[in-house]
This record gives C-alpha cells, structure tokens and sequence, in this order.
C-alpha cells in the first residue's frame, strides 16, 4: 500500500509555545491510521497543523507530493475534510445548507445532489430535520452532521477530531460502525483522533500514541494494542 | 386625517433610506462585530460621484448603476488595503480607524466638491399620477427602489451558493475554512455590498435632503436607530426597523417635538432599545443544546 499523507518531523508552535515536536506519521491509502493520547499530548494540535490552523514546520507529503497549506481552505480544495474538535457546526444555518457547504469546492452540481441523498440515507434523521437549524440537534445528530458535511467533500482524506466526545455509549457504537463502512466501502481515508482507545484501535490499522506532543509508540493497530504501556494506561486492563 | 396619511407616507419614504443604511451597517456587523461609522461617508462619495457623471450628460440610470458598481469595488477594495490591516487588533482601534475614513471621506469630498449645498435631481417624473399630494413621485420611486433591493439581496442570500458562503463565513469562520471558503474574500465582497447598499441610499437621499458632504450625518444616526431597532444580527429586521424609525421620526417631528430637534427621536431610540430590549425587535434567538 502507498502512504497517501506522511509526516516529516512535523512540529507545531501556540505563539512561543511548542506543542508538537518532530512527528513522523502516515496513512496508507484507503487506510486509517489513529492517534491517541491523554488530554494536551497534541492530538488536536496535529490535525491542526495539517490545515494550516496553527504555526508548523517540518514536511507533509500528501499523495506523494509536498503539501505546504499557508491558509486553512487550500486542505478542502485538495479533499482534505476535516471534522474538527467541537464539529464545527453552523449552528444557526439548517441542516441541510450545512452539507451543501461541505460540498463548497465542488463545481459537479448534479454529483452533488446525489451526495446530498446519499447522506440522507446514512443518517435518516438528518433528511426528517433538513429545514431545521443545525444548533437544534441533540449532540450526537450534530456528530452524524459533520461527518456528513465532510463526505459531501468527497474526501481523500478524512480528519476526525474525537468523534465519540459526550455522547451517549450507542451513539459511539452507531457512529464507528458508520465511519468502518465508509472506509470500507468507499475507500475513504481516515486519520482518526480518539481518547477511546478500543473503540479506535477496532476501526484502525495503524495507530500512534502521542505523549506531551511526541510519539511515544507507533505501529499497526494490533502491536500497539498488545503493547504493554498503552495496555496499561489506555485500555485499562 | 389628509395630514396624517401624509406624514405616514414620507416617513416610509425617508425610512427606506434609513433601512439601505441600517442593512449596510448590519451586513458588515454580522461578519466582523463591528460598525463601519464610515458608511454614511462613503454612501455621500458615491451619491457625488453619480452625481459628477450626471452633470457630465449620462443618463440617470446609467449613473445611477454605474455608481452601485465603481461603489462596491471601491467598498471591497477598502477592506483589502485599510481595514483587513487591522484584522486582530482591539476593537478601539478598529473604531479609530472608522472614525478616520470618516473624517478623510468627508475632507475629500469637501475638497473635490465644496462644501456648497447641491440639488440632485430624481429620475422620477414630477407630477404625481395618482396619490396626489400624499406623496411626492420622487419618495413613492424611492420607496420602489429600496423594496426591490431588499428583495434582490435577499434572494442573493438565500438561493445563492456565495450568498450561502457568505453566512457561513461570517457565523463561523474557522469551520468556513475548513469547507474550503475564502473568509478574507467574503469579507470583501461583504463590504463591497454594504458600498452599493449604501450608495443606492444616498442617491435616493440626495432629492430629498439635498447633496453636500455632511448629507448623510444624520441618516446614519437614523440608520444606526434602525439597526439597533430591529436588532442589529438581523439584516431584515434592521431594515424593517428603518422604515419603522422613518414613521416615528416623521410624526414624532410633526406632532410631538418639532422638526427642529427630531432628529433626537432617533438618540431616544437608540437609548430606548439598549436600555429595554438590547436585542432589537427581531433580534435572532439562536436555538442551542447542549
């Protein structure tokens, strides 16, 4: 498999401060690759730094070319979607001009209709409330909506910042079933951010922990699993 | 009662003057949280500059649509060179800034044209057809232009993918990038429409109050009532409170206080709203769960 995005010692700066030194990491192509680590490793810092959200150095390649955004729309024009932390929702915009907007750089109108439809029929109660006000949804209807909004990029890549954060066990359980068969179907990518460990381990087949911004164990999904640290103080057994 | 229809009337016709401005201040608002103080300015350079075409024989629509364009790529273009220069700094500065275009606008508009007071002629006839003494031609056209304007950016908002951008960009910037919108693009054409907003009011303003630099002082004090009135995060509200100011200010002025001083109608207003309902009488209520 080829590495659709790789990482060079990328490093990301808050102002003065360092937050992210020297990651080296990949996603294979169709592959998803997660990252774990405790609250402030740097996970969201990473997939920031991806989309020019925050001072960075270091190299990205991203479909075997350098990938050097200076704004954070150039990541959306190459199909880079990224589902940031806290879903970025346009709370007083309704459902539906919400996944219109994720399909913004797209210029094939009649493909995406049919987009539109497609992420109706993953998420059913989206198509019922597609009039309503996005900031009127439960939690987990607003997480269905911004992984919706991201696939009406049609995605190389995807960037998922802590897709299960407070919501409810099954909606989790609802939402990575969703998010495997995409990935499997479709053959998006993912680069997925979680503190649950399990539930992403599960979804992914590379994984790295992150650890006061560097990275601390890298490998596929199943060594990292078996690794006797990250057993200890992420899966809790 | 022949009076009071009257007074009715015009004053709907002022206020569609003051609801262009109001719609002008809140366009802007709603993207940056700030209040260009500089709009009633820059709305009186436009009305001078269609004015200058007319007096050199073009025909008045011509003008008339030749200023709306020149006025917002000179509106967008304000935003690129002077103000996206201020993006980030505190508030007061930005406010600084606007007072300081103000004052510039205002010199050079003085300097270019003299401080001498102008007449500018309406594109409508003079005789009235029908409504006759109610209202004058020129303020029932004013009426008309401002209402299919409101309806023209409406539908732009609305139907429209930029239109749609637009919103989002101003709601959520950060999440607006991350769909692939240019906010910094958005950001000007934003100011680009409030210009072709506003020069739309002062040109509809100019027959009526007459054309010099400090024309537009009191309409934007006015179109600022009416924002507040409507509630300044809703741009259809702020213009149906400009025609609501522009019916008080009217009755107000010939019933209450007097013409000479109503223009404090338009600070009791002002005072009024923040004190009593700061959120204007449509202010948006955002719906939130959490």
């Amino acid at each position: 498999m080829a590495a659709l995005l790789e990482t060079r010692r990328l490093s990301a700066f808050y102002g003065q401060t360092q937050a992210l030194f020297d990651v080296d990491l990949t996603v294979e192509e169709r592959g998803v690759t997660a990252v774990l680590g405790a609250n402030g490793a740097g996970k969201t810092t990473l997939l920031r730094a991806l989309c020019a959200m925050v001072r960075r150095q270091g190299e990205i390649l991203f479909e075997g070319a350098p990938f050097n955004p200076r704004e954070a729309e150039e990541a959306a024009r190459r199909r880079i979607a990224h589902v940031p932390d806290g879903r970025g929702t346009f709370l007083e915009l309704t459902v539906e001009e919400n996944l219109r907007l994720g399909a913004y750089t797209r210029k094939d109108r009649s493909e995406v209709a049919r987009d539109l439809k497609r992420a109706f029929d993953h998420f059913p109660r989206l198509e019922e409330r597609r009039r309503q006000q996005a900031g009127s949804l439960s939690g987990g209807e607003q997480q269905m909506l911004a992984i919706s909004r991201a696939l009406m990029l049609r995605p190389r890549l995807l960037l998922l910042d802590e897709p299960s954060f407070g919501l409810a066990p099954l909606v989790v359980k609802d939402i990575f079933r969703i998010l495997r068969a995409i990935n499997r179907d479709e053959g998006v990518s993912m680069l997925i951010v979680e503190q649950n460990a399990n539930l992403a381990l599960d979804l992914a087949d590379r994984a790295f922990l992150l650890e006061t911004g560097r990275v601390a164990v890298s490998g596929a999904s199943s060594e990292v699993r078996a690794d006797e640290s990250v057993r200890r103080v992420y899966l809790g057994y | 009662m022949f009076a009071l229809t009257h007074q009715l009337l015009s004053g709907l016709a002022m206020g569609s003057i003051y609801a262009c401005v109001a719609l002008a201040i809140v366009m802007i608002y709603q993207a940056t949280r700030l209040v260009n103080f500089a709009q009633g300015e820059m709305a009186m350079l436009s009305t001078y500059l269609a004015w200058a075409m007319i007096q050199a024989g073009v025909p008045y629509w011509a003008a008339f649509f030749l200023t709306v364009a020149i006025s917002f790529v000179v509106g967008a273009a304000i935003e690129r060179l002077v103000i996206r220069r201020f993006d980030g700094a505190p508030v007061l500065t930005v406010v600084i800034v606007f007072i300081g275009l103000l004052v510039i606008i205002n010199s050079v508009a003085g300097w270019l044209f003299t401080y001498e007071i102008q007449t500018f002629d309406s594109p409508f006839p003079d005789t009235a057809r029908f409504g006759a003494g109610y209202i004058s031609p020129h303020e029932m056209g004013a009426i008309g232009v401002t209402l299919v304007m409101l309806a023209l950016i409406y539908a732009f908002f609305r139907f429209t993918p930029l239109g749609l951008a637009m919103r989002a960009a101003a709601q959520n910037p950060v999440s607006a990038r991350l769909v692939g919108i240019s906010v910094g693009r958005m950001l000007a054409i934003g100011w680009g429409l409030a210009a072709a907003v506003g020069a739309v009011a002062g040109m509809m303003a100019a027959p009526i109050v007459y054309l010099d630099p400090n024309m537009m002082g009191g309409i934007l004090l006015y179109g600022f009532a009416a924002a507040l009135l409507g509630g300044i995060d809703n741009p259809w509200g702020a213009a149906a409170g400009g025609f609501l100011v522009g019916v008080l200010e009217n009755l107000a002025g010939a019933y209450l206080v007097g013409s000479e001083i109503k223009l404090s109608v338009a600070l009791a207003i002002i005072v009024g709203v923040l004190v009593a309902k700061p959120s204007g009488l449509f202010g948006r209520v955002v719906v939130t769960r959490v």
